[in-house]
């Protein structure tokens, strides 16, 4: 059913531009899609700044610069600059390995409003393994020094998984001594890579339960002080996460290579068409494409969805999960206990091996 | 423990690095901006962080107050103190 032309959708709120794909890491839960958007086909700086305009005319209030490594584009701190006199509010997500002093203090001074730096670990061999890169810890814990040091606000970001659930507690440690002002605690996501490797990184239960208790701990020891998320990882859930807030409802995504997508990864949807900003307007692509209108709102949902009192709650949880286990992108999300498939993830929770496999590092050469 | 109890009206709140207050002409609403959220500010909030510039403080902020809305100056305190309170809890403002 297509929505009624006379019906709006709400501006969307915040925008995720992936500048790159590149990076000097290949963690194996990246949230990259398994297809990386090569250098060349990179947008350039003219039309990313065009983007920030149309964005910040159709009522976007957030821009995240992500990648990939969004340090590695040389332009960054132009298109910070840009956002900014936009009205913008710009966050840089970084793994902080190609922050120095002076790349900072452009981008400082370019205004940028907040940074999110990521950790592998709060154990340095363990993070450089996660990682895939040596000698990424020392870089990481220069980069929130200066960062502090300068002033501007740092939230720490720790992917959980089997392999480094256990050191939670020393996580939270981590960011309180480098004074963070939020911590992430972020169960792995499991798509794209983190669904290639999800025998590597599927936490069991007592594992998530113990970094429960440890973000609880933590929170009162804390206070204010220091805020933490937690994102749960959805396969112990009862209920599916609002994937995005509900699709083409809050968030936009901006590819390397100028396509506009739903989330992060939409593009493991086979069969669609996804609209490029070189080609189309944003706000016309947020409206009109026939990507955001597919699964916008309730009309698309199946039983038990639809009748169900939450639809506008979880929006039906995930459509890129629902593909990948349901078989079926307009499926419930398996996750929710009511739908058809959840026996899904108790059994890819059963079929999880006792000893981890090797991971499969995100890279361009074991993109498939 | 209500919040006039915790702050001293002699403090002077200021907007911590990275959040802001900001008017949204598109769906022409203020809005807080902050690290990884921008969340609504109501009317109340709204007319309350305009006047807040790192050198008011919230006794001058509240006369302000009461005055614009011809309101009754224990009112218009109360939900000043509040609010500011909550929003220092949130690491949005700052007290000095």
């Amino acid at each position: 059913m297509t929505r009624s032309a006379m019906t709006k959708a709400p501006p969307p709120m915040s925008l995720l531009a992936e500048l790159t794909h590149r990076c000097p890491l290949q963690c194996p839960y990246c949230s990259n899609p398994l297809r990386l958007d090569p250098r060349a086909g990179e947008l350039d700086t003219a039309t990313w700044m065009r983007v920030l305009d149309e964005a910040a005319a159709m009522g976007v209030l957030q821009v995240h610069f992500s990648g990939g490594e969004p340090m590695a584009r040389p332009d960054l701190a132009d298109l910070v600059r840009h956002a900014v006199s936009l009205g913008l509010y710009t966050n840089l997500i970084t793994s902080g390995v190609l922050l120095n002093r002076d790349s900072l203090k452009v981008l400082s001074d370019a205004g940028l409003d907040h940074i999110q730096l990521s950790f592998q670990d709060a154990d340095a061999q363990e993070g450089e393994r996660i990682g895939g890169m040596a000698g990424a810890q020392a870089k990481k814990l220069e980069a929130a020094r200066l960062i502090v040091e300068d002033g501007l606000p740092l939230t720490l970001n720790f992917v959980i998984h089997r392999q480094n659930a256990e050191r939670v507690p020393a996580m939270l440690d981590l960011a309180e001594q480098l004074g963070a002002r939020r911590v992430e605690i972020a169960h792995t996501q499991y798509y794209g890579w983190g669904l290639l490797n999800r025998d590597a990184l599927l936490p069991d239960r007592a594992q998530l339960e113990a970094t429960e208790q440890a973000v609880a701990a933590a929170r009162t020891r804390f206070g204010n002080r220091l805020a933490i998320d937690f994102v749960t990882p959805d396969y112990y859930a009862e209920r599916p996460k609002p994937c995005m807030g509900g699709w083409g409802q809050r968030f936009l995504n901006i590819s390397p290579s100028g396509k506009v997508l739903p989330c992060h990864a939409a593009e493991s949807i086979p069969g669609l068409t996804f609209p490029s900003v070189t080609e189309e307007s944003l706000e016309a692509i947020w409206q009109d494409s026939p990507l955001f209108n597919l699964y916008r709102g309730t009309d698309w949902m199946p039983q038990p969805c639809q009748s169900c009192a939450f639809k506008e709650d979880d929006w039906g949880g995930c459509r890129c999960q629902a593909l990948a286990l349901a078989g079926q992108a307009d499926a419930t999300d398996p996750v929710c206990h009511r739908a058809p498939a959840h026996d899904r993830i108790a059994q890819a929770i059963a079929e999880r091996p006792a000893t981890p496999p090797a991971f499969r590092y995100r890279r361009y050469s074991n993109t498939v | 423990m209500t919040a006039a109890t915790l702050l001293a009206e002699t403090c002077v709140p200021r907007f911590a690095r990275g959040t802001r207050l900001q008017y949204d002409r598109v769906r022409e609403q203020w809005f807080v901006q902050a690290p990884e959220r921008a969340f609504l500010a109501d009317a109340v909030a709204a007319e309350i962080l305009q006047l807040v510039n790192g050198k008011r403080s919230l006794a001058k902020i509240i006369d302000q107050l009461a005055e614009k809305f011809s309101a009754p100056r224990d009112v218009i305190a109360q939900d000043v103190l509040s609010m500011t309170q909550e929003l220092a809890d949130k690491q949005v403002l700052l007290l000095a």
